[in-house]
């Protein structure tokens, strides 16, 4: 440590500045490929979705010349504009119900399990997550079925007489999140809890504060950092996720990658679809910066 | 508010039934009306059958899939594993100037949408003429699956390790024997926890492959196209295959993760 520090004046490096220079390049060489993967697979595409924004397609050519045309449509247009709005509308509402239910499924596990069952609890509790993606969505259009399983029982019970129409509208599409971040937000969520230690509770509870209080002034403060990473993973998936809402949304209101992906499939007009793009990135961007508080607590 | 850490309580009852059953409604659904009899899978229940499960095997445009999606699971885990393990090994055991920085690009994928990853390697591909195909999917997977394979082998790194590896360099061992006799040993479990995480969000991956895959679908792109044919038992059976497949490496995850810790219990 000394000779390195020393060796930054010196006109011929010492052996242990040479050894550290050496160390450097080994460690940066075995670092290289993953850095080198993600700029070529990572930081040049989203580059390139920058640049092609700015592009433009008409009458079937693109034209190369940059410009702001596509971003002047989002706001000129009603169907982008609402797009985004739902979009951020849905995945505010999914975020919240999410961390809702996750939170007191997460604090049973974390404070009224026995320890050594706590896993195989938890393991329980998030099991269908890894049910395919597609398919998830899929099965809940089985439950949510004219004459599906929810329906069946609704009809059976009273509680309706014909059946209702619970698939293909906005309720079905933030049922189908809410189900899969639910299971996510547990996980988060009870790993902050796992951490806190039992003695602060017993501590709060010594000094007069009961349940309730123990639980906004302590429990709750501390594990805002689960809290917080399961709302991000949430909004980032949830946001740019098109499955969902193309299966069980149908097509009464269009979320923004329904609209990014028309524009890819339909219309061919990539420069469109990279302009969309990037105002998505800028929305999880906000998210993050909202959430930063917590996020980078976590870390440290 | 008195927990009694052991036994349950009416509270806790009343707020893990619902949410149990909510969160297994759907699976426990899809399952049942994959060994259904009839034509639509809804109530009442007629069966069981496997009429379903044999459409599906006899499909060779839902075999063909499958074995597509194994191959570029398998790749692009391998790829992932492997360049993340180096990356680790790079940053916890050298001291790099700006390691913070490039954790920080390794990482950065992580805050961006699948569905934009795949927009831009789509423009990206389609800017330096690379087709759609199977490798442009493969690619994607290994962008996505790279931070978290990163984070896992990351995170084993630990200074008890460093000691170990530290002794057997006293005792004359190059450095590639460290790294293939001490630390890869060691990190076993990670590696292949990082190498499992991987295969099956690749297995379950979507809309990368939706965009990049071309005329060479992987698994989920087809069930994709099944959906269209609206509510089928063939999908159900389906479903419940791709479903018992990630089921089982994520049980082999589970165990890996769990060695692990234990493993680091003991030493």
């Amino acid at each position: 440590m000394n000779g390195s520090l020393a060796a930054s004046g010196a006109p011929v490096p010492s052996a242990e500045a040479r050894g550290a220079r050496r160390d450097a390049l080994r460690g940066f060489a075995l670092a290289l490929p993953a850095t080198l993967w993600t700029i070529a697979f990572f930081v040049v595409p989203s580059a390139a979705i920058l640049v092609w924004s700015l592009f433009r397609r008409e009458g079937g050519v693109l034209v190369t010349d940059p410009g702001f045309d596509n971003y002047r449509r989002f706001l000129e247009q009603d169907t982008f504009r609402l797009a985004l709005w739902n979009s951020v509308e849905v995945t505010l509402i999914v975020t919240v119900i999410s961390v809702i239910l996750a939170y007191p499924l997460a604090y049973v596990i974390a404070t009224r399990v026995s320890l050594h069952r706590q896993r195989t609890w938890l393991m329980l509790a998030v099991l269908p997550f890894w049910t395919s993606y597609v398919v998830r969505s899929y099965a809940w259009l089985l439950v949510l079925a004219p004459d599906g399983v929810v329906n069946r029982f609704l009809l059976a019970t009273g509680f309706a007489t014909e059946p209702v129409a619970l698939s293909f509208n906005r309720g079905a599409t933030v049922l189908g999140f809410v189900h899969f971040f639910v299971m996510l937000c547990t996980l988060t969520i009870y790993a902050s809890l796992a951490r806190i230690d039992p003695k602060l509770r017993r501590a709060a509870a010594d000094l007069g504060a009961n349940g309730l209080q123990t639980f906004l002034r302590v429990t709750l403060p501390l594990s805002m950092p689960g809290v917080a990473a399961g709302a991000f993973l949430t909004f980032v998936i949830a946001i740019g996720d098109y499955v969902t809402p193309q299966i069980l949304g149908g097509n009464t209101e269009l979320l923004m990658p329904q609209v990014i992906l028309l524009q890819i499939n339909r219309r061919a007009d990539i420069p469109m679809a990279a302009a969309l793009s990037m105002l998505l990135m800028l929305l999880v961007t906000a998210a993050y910066l909202a959430l930063a508080r917590w996020l980078t607590a976590r870390r440290t | 508010m008195n927990a009694s850490h052991s036994g349950w309580d009416w509270i806790s009852v009343l707020v893990m039934s619902p949410l149990f059953v909510f969160i297994y409604l759907p699976v426990a659904v899809l399952v049942l009306f994959s060994f259904h009899a009839g034509q639509v899978p809804v109530p009442p229940f007629e069966g069981p059958s496997l009429t379903w499960y044999a459409k599906v095997l006899a499909s060779d445009r839902i075999t063909s899939a499958g074995f597509n999606s194994i191959v570029v699971g398998v790749l692009s885990s391998l790829v992932a594993t492997l360049l993340a393990t180096l990356a680790a090994w790079g940053l916890a055991r050298h001291r790099v100037p700006g390691a913070r920085a490039i954790e920080a690009l390794l990482f950065l994928p992580l805050a961006v949408s699948y569905l934009v990853i795949g927009v831009g390697l789509l423009v990206a591909f389609s800017a330096v003429g690379i087709g759609k195909s199977l490798m442009a999917v493969g690619i994607g997977h290994v962008v996505l699956n790279l931070p978290l394979a990163f984070a896992v082998v990351y995170g084993q790194f630990d200074r008890d390790q460093a000691r170990l590896e530290q002794a057997a360099r006293d005792l004359g061992a190059t450095e590639v024997q460290v790294f293939l006799r001490v630390t890869v040993p060691l990190l076993r479990p990670a590696i292949l926890a990082a190498f499992l995480l991987s295969l099956t969000f690749s297995w379950d991956e979507f809309i990368v492959a939706f965009l990049l895959s071309g005329f060479d679908p992987t698994l989920p792109v087809v069930i994709w196209g099944m959906l269209r044919t609206g509510l089928n038992p063939q999908t159900n059976a389906a479903g419940t295959l791709v479903f018992l497949a990630s089921l089982a490496a994520g049980i082999v995850f589970e165990v890996a993760l769990l060695r692990r810790r234990r493993d680091a219990r003991a030493g």
